[in-house]
């Protein structure tokens, strides 16, 4: 027993060293982080130290804010991962789906919030210029919640339309190349998206939502009804996600394309159908996210959604390409790193630590960290 | 004797040798020329924005210019040695420069400055800052390189962006000036120790004293209303353009090699090439250092002229740029390359900047919108020429659609480039018809 | 690191409960070769496993190649052939079992080197280098080549004698494609070659490697009747001068014709073994034959 059992060690050891490693590291922050949680403290050197003191409040906090972007990320990732996967090419204009949400959506809530008392003009730019402030608008969830619903579904709808032109235009006649010939294009199709977006509402980051009323309390918990109401609304979509892929013919068929095109294609699945719910699926949610980032943040601004893509991807390759449940455990996973670790590292470094994680993943395990776990 | 017998054979092989023949011959002169077109086109265009300014107006934008065009023309090349010969698709160029471009910094750097530096020889400093390029290309290429294209894109695009991010670090560098004495100089960046030819022209530095060269140079230019510091800066590009040369003829070189026969059967089919005995995972790990190592010089040669650099120099849009300039071109041709970066500069880079600064010049517009929808309503309530305005106020935002939709219609149209398929031949000896007449006696190797 | 991996290998061979694997032992692999395997034979695999999800592809099979010969590796589509030359050529590793060339273990070395030590392989579906002149992919092969060295390339001075090893090469890559009489093709890029010239210039360019054995896989498949003569002529002028051919080949008749030793799998597994004769008349090939294959 204990002899196979070291010689199993061993191999483990042998084959899957980093990995191996890399547990080995996640169990000692995990220690550390319920040492600090106890307000253990080792002292090792003069600087560092093993434990100390974190606040329940604050570790709550983190992964609050945790979730929240997570749940964003792995909105979007649903959308990547399924083009990924169906189209078989990293979209690298995925990002700036977000950002048409963003201000497709945004633009319509103010229109709805406002309209009537402050000039069009400002309202439709999402404030690019002038002198008008949120507060004047006064969009939020308690003012105007009919306009942020609105949003929501502006949003999807804009950016639904939008993915559905470029495929018409770009990636359609390009069907039959490799997936490095429409990689490029999408950093084309980026570029190209961006700036039209910067050309239109211009290029200032500027606040977007009015906060009075919106952080209250809740069984005695401070809660920021914003993302309370991103994360609700995340949730159902991601359900009816589930449910419209369990369930209805198409989803059936998406699976099937996103596990195997080929064999899609032979059992007779219209691929062109299939593609187009892809992006209709895909680009809504990323819309979504776009709009939610702005809700979170309370600020929009034309390169938000490239800021992001990176993170993306991040969560949609720990999930597993292909994978929509993948993608959105990654989006959590990524989300949560993304502000637990400011526990041990300063700020400046969660963003790197986050596209390390991805990077380890790809190296190490580049079919997802599930695998073998989730089915579609 | 065999030529007798080759001048025996029919009419049409021979007309095909002799094309064949001067074909090869000429090549690289037809080559050069039209590089040198290309280039005296954009010069044309240049000169037509800037010519109502004076002489040395046009020559002082043609520097600008070609200065531009020399350092994307440098950094096409490098990726063509990664992306176009061996199909290594590294998209954090940016990254690598940044690493190169740092450490010239830092060992240069002097040690009273803020940051402060190493204070160590310049030479010295710029080829450490080449061998850690290629070092950071290393430690990425060790475990990527056997990753599928897109995934290494991925990987490359978050190295470049960890770079990015740890030289913006303000804790980094703090930490650093603590503990070793040297620093990033973070978001607000850090002194370089300025590049500059005007050593060639001046003794000592001081402008009373000039050089042989500078009271020759200088008699022919100063007639001509150009300043002396312009025709210093136009030095320091001459500078730039022997190192472009330098760079294609290495690339050339190693592409009409052994060598480059195993990068180009690499590209082609890796395991091809692995099943006739190349180690190619070697091969793989030498061409990403050396290109990474030629990224870094690039960046020093182009940020040192600048005297400061900031990780805002370093945003994935460079990147970019250096793609767009090596796709237009033809990745796989260093012809390509260079034809490339002057095509990008001149008309997507440059190019759009200027025509829009000219354009309102001439113009004059009276209408000023701030937004899109002011100049919408402008256009509607009888100002169709508040849209311009409206458009080259927001030039650049302009030029970055131009940008995407240009590298969208290549991928569509001509992802083999505009000069077309072109084959560099990838052995160091001729390898055409006639070289089989060549051929010396009858040396069986059976 | 390599020489740990022969015993890790042979112990894993030994665990199995193989009695022709060579014995537990420290001996160096030389003498252990000279013990277990006679020179003559080439090649040895030995329990050669592979699966692929839940497919076995190729399950315990055992054979040798005999110095000198040409050994036909036969069976339906399917039968696993290709994986075999993929698990001997190192471009799969195996789930487990031994390659042996010349007495050496060489499981799990990488493909190129496999093919340094003299062993090449073609592919059944050509894969020609499209982008690069036939020329070119024939010169890309040979070994020790002093021009793989990137700064015997790049530096002024030390050029020279790469130049004189091209020259040499070039020589020799004319030679080979004038055996193959794909000589009039040199300077196309060989994208453009039809399927029958790509199946030529695979087995030249193999050629050129200088190789002791050579692994066809199918190099006849889709070849006309004529081209098919020339491709068999060649490859016994080839075993004249001394080299050793194992050929997978679908077409059973050609088999039995050409081959002195004739292997015969299906479904993964060894399904007979001898010479031409034997095989034709043995009932299980023949069953297996006329169950799968139509031709
Ligand atoms: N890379 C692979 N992945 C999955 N299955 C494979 C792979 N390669 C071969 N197979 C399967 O292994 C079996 C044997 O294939 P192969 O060796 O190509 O047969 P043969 O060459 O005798 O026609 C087939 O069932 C094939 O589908
Ligand atoms: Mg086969």
């Amino acid at each position: 027993m204990g002899l196979t059992n070291s010689i199993e060690l061993r191999e483990l050891w042998e084959t899957r060293r980093s990995v191996v490693l890399l547990g080995l590291f996640a169990l000692v922050l995990c220690v550390d982080l319920l040492a600090r949680l106890a307000g253990v403290e080792v002292g090792l050197t003069d600087s560092y130290s093993f434990g100390g003191a974190l606040s329940l409040t604050r570790f709550g906090g983190l992964l609050w804010n945790g979730i929240v972007i997570g749940l964003i990320i792995g909105l979007a990732g649903i959308g990547l991962s399924m083009t990924y996967s169906i189209l078989s090419f990293a979209n690298f204009s995925h990002g700036d789906l977000l950002t048409t949400g963003a201000f497709g959506g945004w633009a319509a809530t103010y229109i709805v919030a406002a309209v009537g008392t402050i000039e069009l003009g400002s309202l439709l730019v999402v404030r690019a210029a002038g002198s008008v402030s949120p507060a004047d608008i006064g969009a939020n969830i308690v003012q105007t919640p009919f306009a942020i619903l609105v949003g929501i579904v502006v949003a999807a709808a804009v950016t639904i339309a939008v993915a559905l032109v470029i495929d018409r235009l770009v990636y359609k006649p390009m069907r039959d190349r490799g997936g490095i010939a429409l990689l490029i294009a999408s950093i084309g199709v980026a570029l190209a998206l961006r700036y039209i977006i910067q050309f239109i509402f211009g290029s200032r980051n500027r606040g977007v939502t009015d906060t009075t009323g919106v952080r209250v309390e809740l069984v005695g918990i401070s809660v920021n009804l914003h993302q309370l109401t991103l994360v609700v609304a995340a949730i159902v979509l991601m359900i009816a996600m589930h449910l419209m892929l369990q369930r209805t013919k198409l989803g059936k068929a998406m699976r099937a394309m996103a596990d195997n095109k080929d064999l899609a294609l032979v059992t007779g699945i219209p691929t062109e159908r299939v593609v187009r719910a892809t992006w209709v699926i895909g680009g809504g949610l990323a819309g979504v996210a776009g709009y939610f980032v702005v809700l979170d943040r309370g600020v929009i601004g034309f390169n938000l959604g490239w800021f992001l893509l990176l993170l993306i991807f991040a969560a949609v390759i720990l999930g597993g390409i292909g994978s929509i449940y993948g993608a959105i455990a990654g989006g959590l996973v990524i989300g949560i790193t993304y502000n637990v670790v400011l526990i041990w590292i300063p700020s400046d470094f969660n963003e790197a630590a986050a596209f390390a994680l991805m990077i380890l993943v790809l190296l190490y395990r580049p079919d997802g960290i599930f695998k073998g776990v989730t089915t579609a | 004797m065999t030529d007798d017998v080759d001048a025996d054979k029919t009419a049409p092989s021979v007309t095909e040798a002799v094309r064949a023949a001067t074909a090869d011959i000429s090549q690289p002169v037809r080559d050069v020329g039209l590089i040198v077109g290309v280039l005296f086109g954009v010069y044309a265009l240049f000169a037509v924005f800037v010519f109502n300014q004076g002489l040395n107006s046009v020559v002082s934008t043609l520097r600008v210019v070609t200065f531009f065009i020399a350092v994307y023309a440098m950094l096409a090349l490098a990726l063509n040695l990664q992306w176009g010969y061996t199909g290594l698709f590294n998209i954090g160029v940016a990254g690598f420069m940044a690493v190169g471009v740092y450490t010239m910094g830092i060992l240069a750097g002097d040690p009273a400055g803020s940051p402060p530096g190493l204070g160590l020889p310049l030479p010295f400093a710029i080829v450490a800052g080449m061998a850690a390029a290629a070092f950071v290309g290393l430690l990425t290429a060790l475990p990527a390189l056997r990753l599928r294209a897109d995934y290494l894109a991925i990987v490359t695009l978050g190295i470049s962006e960890i770079i990015r991010l740890t030289l913006n670090s303000g804790a980094l560098n703090s930490w650093l000036i603590e503990t070793v004495g040297i620093g990033t100089g973070a978001g607000s960046g850090m002194g370089l120790p300025s590049f500059s030819a005007r050593g060639l022209f001046y003794v000592d530095g001081s402008t009373a004293n000039q050089t042989a060269l500078a009271e020759v140079v200088f008699a022919v230019t100063g007639p001509l209303g150009i300043r002396e510091s312009v025709v210093i800066a136009w030095a320091y590009v001459f500078v730039l353009i022997v190192f472009v040369v330098g760079f294609y003829v290495l690339l050339a070189r190693i592409g009409n090699s052994p060598f480059g026969r195993v990068l180009k059967s690499i590209r082609e089919d890796e395991l091809v090439a692995s099943s006739l005995g190349k180690h190619t995972q070697l091969f793989k790990i030498k061409v990403f250092m050396l290109g990474c190592a030629l990224m870094g010089l690039a960046g020093i040669l182009w940020q040192g002229s600048q005297g400061f650099v900031s990780p805002n120099s370093f945003m994935p849009i460079v990147t970019f740029y250096v793609f767009v300039a090596l796709i237009i071109g033809g990745s796989g041709s260093n012809t390509g390359s260079v034809v490339g970066a002057i095509v990008f500069v001149g008309l997507l880079f440059e190019g759009p900047r200027r025509a829009g600064g000219a354009l309102s010049d001439a113009l004059a517009f009276t209408a000023n919108p701030n937004t899109s929808w002011e100049a919408l309503t402008l256009v509607v309530s009888g100002e169709p020429l508040a849209l311009f305005a409206y458009a080259t106020d927001n030039i650049s935002a302009l030029q970055f659609v131009l940008l995407g939709v240009v590298l969208i219609v290549l991928m569509q149209k001509r992802p083999e480039g505009l000069l077309g398929h072109r084959n560099e031949t990838a052995a160091a000896v001729p390898l055409t018809e006639q070289t089989r007449s060549i051929r010396g006696g009858e040396s069986d190797e059976q | 690191m390599s020489s740990d991996d022969v015993t890790a290998d042979a112990l894993a061979t030994d665990a199995t409960g193989d009695l022709s694997a060579p014995p537990e032992s420290q001996d160096s692999p030389v003498e252990r070769a000279a013990a277990t395997t006679p020179p003559a034979v080439p090649l040895r695999v030995t329990n050669l496993k592979k699966t692929f999800g839940g497919i076995t592809a190729v399950d315990d099979m055992s054979f040798s190649v005999e110095s000198g010969s040409i050994t036909g590796l036969i069976g339906p589509n399917g039968a696993g052939k290709s994986t075999t030359f993929n698990l001997i050529s190192g471009a799969l590793t195996p789930d487990s079992g031994t390659v042996y060339f010349n007495g050496q273990d060489i499981t799990g070395l990488r493909p190129d080197q496999i093919a340094t030590r003299g062993m090449v392989r073609t592919f059944q579906i050509a894969r020609e280098l499209p982008e690069m002149t036939v020329l070119e992919n024939l010169m890309l092969a040979p070994k020790n080549q002093i021009g793989e060295t990137l700064w015997r390339s790049v530096l002024p001075g030390v050029r020279g004698s790469v130049i004189e090893q091209e020259t040499e090469l070039r020589e020799q890559a004319w030679e080979t494609l004038e055996f193959f009489e794909i000589d009039h093709l040199a300077t196309n890029e060989a994208g453009t070659l039809s399927g029958g010239q790509q199946k030529l210039l695979e087995m030249a360019r193999a050629l050129m490697t200088d190789p002791e054995l050579v692994l066809l896989d199918e190099p006849m498949a889709g070849v006309n009747p004529s081209l098919e003569r020339k491709i068999l002529d060649r490859i016994h002028r080839l075993q004249e001068d001394g080299l050793t051919f194992l050929l997978v080949e679908h077409d059973m008749d050609v088999i039995m014709q050409h081959c002195e030793h004739v292997i015969v799998m299906h479904q993964g597994r060894l399904l007979a073994e001898g010479e031409p004769d034997t095989i034709r008349s043995n009932e299980r090939v023949i069953e297996a034959y006329l169950g799968e294959d139509l031709e």
